[in-house]
């Protein structure tokens, strides 16, 4: 016979017979008899379970039975062991005789079900080929989603230019007054500081060749072309973009969406189509006021480091700068805000409704709205330079 | 928890949480005011009134979520709010709660929920965790979905789940805010049955709020009656003798479903014979 707990051997325990922290077994004669004892706390399960096995070890034990006249207080541990013990009978075919035990848990062992549910099998992990074909359907049916309700907002705000979209004017004002007052010191901030960035390593590389006065073509041209246009856009994307797809995830989780739906609302009309046209025309306005900061930002660190007068600086400025560029920028930064907004209204119409995806949605709606903006930035370089803008 | 020796229900009738002079409120705004009441050991105890009366604001200040302006809540003969933060929590692990709806960790699944209190406050074997969730989970009677996440379990289920969670650490006191709401009749039946069946077994103390009448008068033996427009409590007793011998019209009305004297049936006009 197995000795488990041999070494802490209380309650009087017949030599040779198996025992547990809070309980031991008694042989007599057919029967077994559990002598439950001390507390049952439920921190203490892990002593209290000890080597079930041993009970039904004795050969011939006809049926298990129990007494528990020295047991203290108990909770679910005592419960949780009664259920193994059950259990283990049941599967030897021994009898399991409740009458020793107290009323109460006799009642709560009896809420417990038999055997405890099998676990469901774990389906086998999916192969390489799988997970690609996986991945391929689910790109292609985001790209055929995308283009829909790119097509439908297109629609929609030809619609809402003639006034038959029933999109809401204050809702519309709401979140231009968001998507752009409220990001002017932010993107102040992050285009002054890329401006006065440029123009310190420009200056440094510029001095070397003696070609100070370029200082303003390239503080000028990279502002007004790439730099102002793209940290704009970031800044929109980690701002407003998250906020979009956060704002609606969460009114999907508490079924605000679906009760949009019932009351026969469109989806489109009053959620996407205000914040699409929203951030598409203050994106332009922000990136106009955004590049002036950068390159301000610019001016100033230029006129500090190198030997330029402000109006040198100024005619070189106006010699790089056409407004042929300033308007590619506002183009860009038109294509940068819908592509932000359609983006993030769409991943937040599709989020979970749990409170993690949320969480989900803004991370999904700040990487696809950066990552988005670079591709379309790359694609009008391209094209630019077809053009020879 | 119950003695092995005894049954219960047998045990002396001692007081567990005695509330004094309660006041609660939102900032300046008082919600109800001198809530007073003393809940037995091993009673099913029902906070009662109309919706908007303040019956969950006053379960949170019992469980600790909300400070009161005035009073005192002495848990085992100890003043909660008087106890350093620590100690508060000690206590509050001898509490479970569950509230409306459940309020699921929404990112673990069922057994998540239950399993975390017990991996956090006890140092068991993961597998004994285990072992003990599964046991709660089953004496709720949650056979399946255990390894849902909550989103994706029924309202009956959330439930469960939520009550299996309060009942994690083995809590000598339950607080249940509006248990069968959102539940057909006959889950709310066995619902009932089972928070019966739990505090037979463990010999928890539970204190509901409610305003489900199957409920309060199926299975509360005691309860205070909390008045929205005076602010405080009107009556005391177990609702069926609130029913049976309370004179207070509006407790009279609530307890048997009626509109209070002197309001006009909607409709009746209509309805009535011309």
């Amino acid at each position: 016979m197995a000795l488990p707990f041999a070494s802490t051997s209380p309650n009087g325990a017949t030599s040779g017979s198996p025992i547990g922290t809070g309980w031991h077994a008694r042989f007599e004669g057919s029967h077994t008899v559990v002598v439950l004892a001390q507390d049952w706390r439920e921190s203490d399960y892990d002593a209290g379970s000890g080597d079930h096995n041993a009970i039904f070890e004795r050969p011939g034990t006809a049926a298990l039975g129990f007494d528990s006249s020295g047991l203290g207080h108990w909770g679910s541990s005592l419960l949780a062991f009664l259920a193994v013990l059950r259990d283990a009978a049941q599967r030897r075919k021994i009898g399991f005789d409740e009458a020793g035990l107290p009323v109460a848990a006799r009642r709560l062992l009896a809420l417990v079900p038999g055997e405890p549910p099998v676990a469901a099998a774990q389906s086998a992990p999916a192969g390489f080929v799988e997970r690609l074909g996986g991945s391929g359907i689910r790109i292609g049916a985001e790209v055929v989603a995308f283009a829909t309700l790119l097509g439908e907002v297109v629609v929609g705000t030809g619609a809402a230019l003639r006034r038959r979209a029933r999109m809401r004017l204050v809702d519309l004002i709401d979140a231009m007054a968001e998507a752009g007052i409220g990001a002017l010191p932010m993107v102040a901030l992050v285009n002054g500081l890329v401006g006065g960035i440029v123009a310190f390593v420009g200056a440094v590389q510029l001095h070397r060749f003696g070609a100070d006065v370029y200082i303003a073509n390239l503080v000028g041209v990279a502002e007004v072309r790439e730099m102002a246009p793209i940290m704009t856009g970031i800044v929109m994307a980690g701002r407003t973009g998250t906020a979009f797809a956060a704002e609606i995830a969460s009114m999907r989780g508490s079924e605000e969406i679906d009760a949009l739906r019932v009351t026969g609302i469109p989806i489109l009309d009053f959620i996407v189509l205000p914040r699409v046209t929203a951030l598409s025309t203050m994106m332009p306005l922000l990136y106009l006021y955004g590049a002036a900061i950068g390159i301000f930002g610019g001016f100033a660190v230029a006129v500090a480091m190198l030997n330029l007068s402000v109006a040198s600086f100024m005619a070189h400025l106006q010699d790089a700068v056409s407004v042929r560029e300033i308007c590619f920028g506002l183009l860009k930064t038109l294509f940068f805000g819908g592509w932000i907004a359609i983006a993030s209204c769409r991943i937040g119409l599709h989020a979970g409704r749990s409170s993690t995806d949320v969480g989900a949605a803004a991370t999904a709606a700040a990487v696809s709205g950066i990552v988005g903006i670079i591709v379309i930035d790359g694609i009008f370089a391209v094209c630019a330079n077809a053009l020879g803008i | 928890m119950p003695s092995g020796s005894e049954v219960p229900g047998t045990a002396p009738a001692a007081v567990k949480l005695d509330v004094q002079g309660l006041s609660v409120g939102y900032g300046a705004k008082s919600i109800q005011h001198d809530v007073s009441f003393k809940v037995r050991t091993g009673s099913i105890f029902a906070i009662m009134g109309a919706s908007g009366s303040g019956k969950s604001t006053v379960l949170k200040a019992l469980i600790g979520l909300l400070t009161p302006s005035a009073g005192r809540v002495l848990f085992n003969g100890e003043d909660y709010f008087a106890q350093p933060e620590a100690r508060r929590g000690e206590i509050g692990r001898c509490f479970g709660v569950l509230f409306q709806g459940g309020a699921l960790w929404s990112s673990m699944t069922a057994i998540e929920n239950v399993a975390l209190p017990l991996e956090m406050f006890t140092t068991l074997s993961a597998v004994s965790i285990n072992t003990l969730t599964q046991l709660k989970l089953s004496l709720v009677g949650l056979d399946t979905g255990r390894d849902a996440l909550p989103a994706d379990l029924s309202g009956g289920m959330r439930q469960r789940v939520g009550l299996a969670r309060a009942l994690a650490l083995d809590p000598q006191m339950l607080f249940l805010d509006e248990p069968s709401a959102g539940l057909d009749p006959i889950s709310a039946r066995r619902f009932d049955d089972l928070i019966r069946e739990l505090r037979d077994g463990f010999g928890i103390t539970v204190v509901m709020v409610s305003h489900e009448l199957a409920s309060l008068f199926g299975i509360c033996d005691d309860g205070v009656f909390l008045d929205a427009e005076s602010r405080t409590v009107i009556a005391h007793g177990s609702p069926k003798l609130l029913r049976e011998s309370c004179t207070h019209p509006l407790v009279q009305a609530f307890m048997k479903r009626e509109l209070p004297p002197g309001e006009p049936t909607p409709g009746a006009a209509v309805d009535a014979p011309r």
